[in-house]
């Protein structure tokens, strides 16, 4: 009954999705607030609310483990844990779609209900591109895969998730990146409202800007968690692979940081109207075109899920029909919005074009290397992209970028000159020189790891000069929040080149007493153990590992066999100290009866991920601090009428 | 008119084209290399890695069957199929490396940690012999019949289902 209340909440959601499509549509035409057009914001608060009902159906069915729902009895399991019962919910094709169109109603439900600043029309051509988005969804829901099909005999038990998946951060880490690409999926929206009714306006990059920024904060966390995710399950030492699927979720947030800058210069300076307008497009579709990468199987992956390629030429159509008509509209309309204010090189707009364009090339360099084997394979030539492609050419423009990063906000608004920052900028160039110096004595630094090392202690200084002279305690929030994502940065980057330029690596065989050495650290195998979890059995090696020769600590590395579905999984253990963390590995015995260990020992590997906290963080606060504005903005507003309709009255 | 603004849609357009095709071509792993049949080219190459001697046109001619694996430290695949190279290993074929564009280090390192099926392996930093015996990715493993005669190509990561096809393969390149 609760399976079949969803279905049909889906159907009346999707209706009210043509609804706001048609109201929009006839409020661009006829230009008023009459008839139908005024029924575009109800209908997108109560599509919002279906959806919502529809998806808190599909939890409850999981929740008591309904074997009779054909995606239950496929996905979960009545022994599994309650709460990898519920993200069974969104852990799969039809559920994560669901979650999706779910997140975007509410987006639409709420821009609906909150959003006042853009002109009617406007509004109502961005609901109705909201509206129609959201409608290839659920037509991809109800037509191709639905979420609630019942099986007609009951099945007796489910089958069970993936192991791999079963795994807290991972329960979390699809719906971080999908929150993220709804966001972007809003910012596209209002960027196909301003272009249907000619109002690129700063009030509508107010309007986008905090949901670009939101959508960038979960991008971020999702990479960041998802990147940590496969640096300890996985079991590779690795941290990022360049994988296609890793590649999908870089590029909408590479696209969404270049958007996140340039909106801010609409918004406060009213200029780079084309370029916000398109990289508002890239931007949603980078994130449709990762889906696209992932769902369809057209690249292999490590991490291919759910690959269909009958769900991939639909997620290709509705691609088809989203950003070629949304790039349509562009190259019709982007002729007639002029380009703005003026802005001089040696300025503040000057170097967030600077950085923009190098981020759009690092998208590009990513987007060529992601789809290059797609493109020669349709000659019969496979190939397969790697590091040596993707890290020296991506290098190149991101090293520039940094470089323009650490001055960029230095620099004042529409006219500057360097010569006015020569202080800085000599203290800027004197800490990379000294940096290049200082890591040059370790032996064995490459060159890109060496350039990162000095490049991210500069910036990491760098990105706290924009306070200086200025009084703290009245400074704006979004101004904290710009110099803590710039630190975080540099702090990311440092932990990468660290990690890239000092980590250490031993494989050992080893016969439970004897110990091995891993750069400062002394690994020594205690014992051997069998240990059983819910579903699981694995091999657990007991080791003590000693820090220079200090207090060692117990660590117990597995090497796990699931049985529902069988398959076995590595469950490596981390020991972390404030510079660096040690990676320890179990692997299977030897004919000799030794065991296999794997360990290393990553200098500052962990600045990678606080570094990609610090970033969300500052973007957190930067939403803070526009919303605050915004808000104070409209009671202001508010107060003035109140005074203007009182004078009214006493005359 | 500002040419410039339709870039972005002829971009896409074509882009739209080669998933479009790319969706609708069976996903196969037999396209055979023209060099199927025919001996392999003559090369000579230098060792890979410390412990494992180069590679010669004359070691693949000496009368016994062999696999020809075409491999990277870099390429993920090859993590993928390293299993399976040790299990035909085990189930006696003799199998010879070329590392491709490589680093003996990153090579070093790789074989430490997901073990060295090779009893030779080359080192071909522009593949060349690559090209040469029409391979065009990697992993990629050739069956050398023992007068040096490619009689079999297979694309793409050795998966467990492959492992006994390969075997039957050398099996037929012996006789």
């Amino acid at each position: 009954m609760i399976a079949e209340l969803g279905h049909a909440a889906l159907w009346m959601a999707a209706a009210l999705a043509v609804l706001q499509l048609v109201a929009g549509a006839l409020g661009i035409r006829d230009g008023e607030r009459e008839g139908i057009a005024i029924l575009s914001r109800p209908a997108a608060i109560l599509q919002g609310a279906l959806a919502a009902f529809a998806f808190a159906a599909l939890l409850w069915v999981f929740a008591i483990t309904d074997l009779s729902v054909k995606l239950v009895a496929a996905n979960s399991h009545s022994m599994k844990p309650m709460i990898f019962k519920l993200s069974g919910a969104w852990g799969n094709h039809e559920g994560s779609m669901l979650l999706w169109v779910t997140v975007m109603a509410l987006a639409g439900a709420l821009i609906a209900a909150v959003e006042r600043r853009l002109p009617e029309r406007t509004m109502q051509a961005t609901l109705a591109a909201q509206g129609f988005v959201a409608l290839g969804f659920y037509a991809f829901l109800l037509l191709s895969s639905n979420p609630f099909e019942r099986l007609p005999i009951p099945a007796a038990e489910g089958q069970g998730l993936n192991p791999l998946l079963q795994d807290i951060g991972l329960a979390f880490h699809p719906p971080t990146l999908y929150f993220g690409y709804v966001g972007l999926s809003v910012a596209f929206s209002f960027a196909v409202g301003a272009m249907l009714t000619r109002a690129v306006t700063p009030d509508f990059a107010r309007a986008m800007r905090p949901w670009v920024l939101g959508a960038w904060v979960l991008l971020t966390l999702g990479i960041t968690a998802g990147s940590y995710w496969a640096y300890y399950e996985l079991g590779w030492g690795g941290w990022w692979f360049w994988d296609p699927v890793e590649n999908a979720s870089l590029m909408p947030w590479l696209a969404a940081t270049a958007l996140l800058h340039s909106v801010s210069v609409l918004a406060s300076r009213d200029a780079l109207r084309v370029w916000t307008i398109m990289l508002g497009v890239i931007a949603f579709s980078m994130s449709m075109l990762g889906t696209f990468l992932v769902r369809s199987g057209v690249l292999t992956s490590v991490h291919a899920f759910a690959v269909d390629p009958e769900r991939g030429s639909f997620i290709l159509a509705l691609l088809a029909i989203y950003i070629g008509g949304a790039l349509l509209l562009f190259a019709l309309r982007a002729n007639s919005i002029s380009e703005g204010e003026r802005f001089s090189v040696a300025s503040r707009e000057g170097a967030l074009v600077f950085n923009n364009v190098m981020l759009s090339a690092i998208l590009a360099v990513v987007l060529l290397g992601t789809l290059y084997p797609l493109l020669t394979e349709a000659f019969d030539v496979r190939v397969s992209v790697g590091p040596p492609y993707f890290n020296p050419v991506s290098a190149i423009f991101a090293l520039p970028m940094l470089a323009v990063m650490a001055v960029g906000p230095l620099l004042r608004w529409r006219r500057d000159s360097f010569g006015r920052i020569s202080k800085e900028l000599a203290l800027i160039a004197a800490i990379i020189v000294a940096g290049l110096i200082f890591f040059a004595l370790f032996e064995g630094v490459a060159i890109l790891p060496l350039l990162g090392l000095a490049l991210a202690i500069a910036l990491g200084v760098a990105s706290f000069l924009p306070l200086r002279g200025r009084n703290l305690r009245r400074l704006p929030v979004s101004v904290w929040g710009m110099v803590m994502a710039h630190f975080g940065i540099a702090v990311a980057l440092f932990g990468m080149a660290s990690e890239s330029a000092f980590s250490n690596e031993k494989l050992a065989a080893l016969e439970v007493g004897q110990s091995t050495q891993v750069g400062p650290w002394e690994v020594t195998l205690d014992g051997i153990e069998p240990v059983a979890g819910p579903n699981w059995t694995a091999i657990e090696g007991r080791m003590l590992a000693s820090y220079k020769g200090g207090e060692p600590s117990e660590i117990a590395p597995q090497s796990r066999n699931f049985w529902a579905p069988p398959q076995q999984t590595t469950e490596s253990v981390l020991l972390t100290r404030w510079n660096g963390q040690l990676y320890a590995v179990m692997g299977s015995e030897a004919d000799d009866g030794r065991w296999q260990l794997r360990l290393w020992w990553k200098p500052f590997v962990t600045l990678i991920w606080y570094g990609g906290v610090l970033m969300a963080l500052g973007g957190v606060l930067a939403i803070i601090g526009r919303v605050r504005r915004d808000l104070k903005r409209r009671s202001i507003r508010r107060k003035i009428e109140v005074r203007r309709a009182d004078m009214e009255e006493l005359r | 008119m500002n040419w410039r603004v339709w870039l972005p849609l002829m971009l896409f357009a074509l882009f739209l084209g080669v998933a479009a095709y790319q969706l609708t071509q069976p996903k196969d792993d037999v396209v055979t290399s023209g060099m199927i049949g025919q001996e392999l080219p003559y090369f000579e190459l230098p060792p890979a890695h410390s412990e494992n001697p180069g590679v010669t046109t004359a070691d693949l001619r000496d009368g016994k069957p062999r696999l020809l694996n075409i491999w990277a430290s870099w390429c993920l695949p090859c993590i993928a199929e390293a299993p399976q190279l040790e299990a035909l290993k085990e189930q006696g074929a003799e199998i010879v490396g070329i590392a491709i564009r490589d680093d003996p280090e990153d090579v070093a390192q790789f074989l430490a940690r997901h073990g060295n099926p090779y009893t030779r392996i080359g080192r071909d930093d522009l593949s060349e012999v690559q090209l040469g015996i029409g391979s065009s990715g990697v992993p990629e493993t050739f069956v050398i019949d023992g007068n040096g005669v490619i009689t079999y190509q297979h694309i793409g990561d050795i998966r467990a289902d492959d492992v006994p096809v390969l075997l039957e393969k050398l099996r037929e390149a012996g006789a």
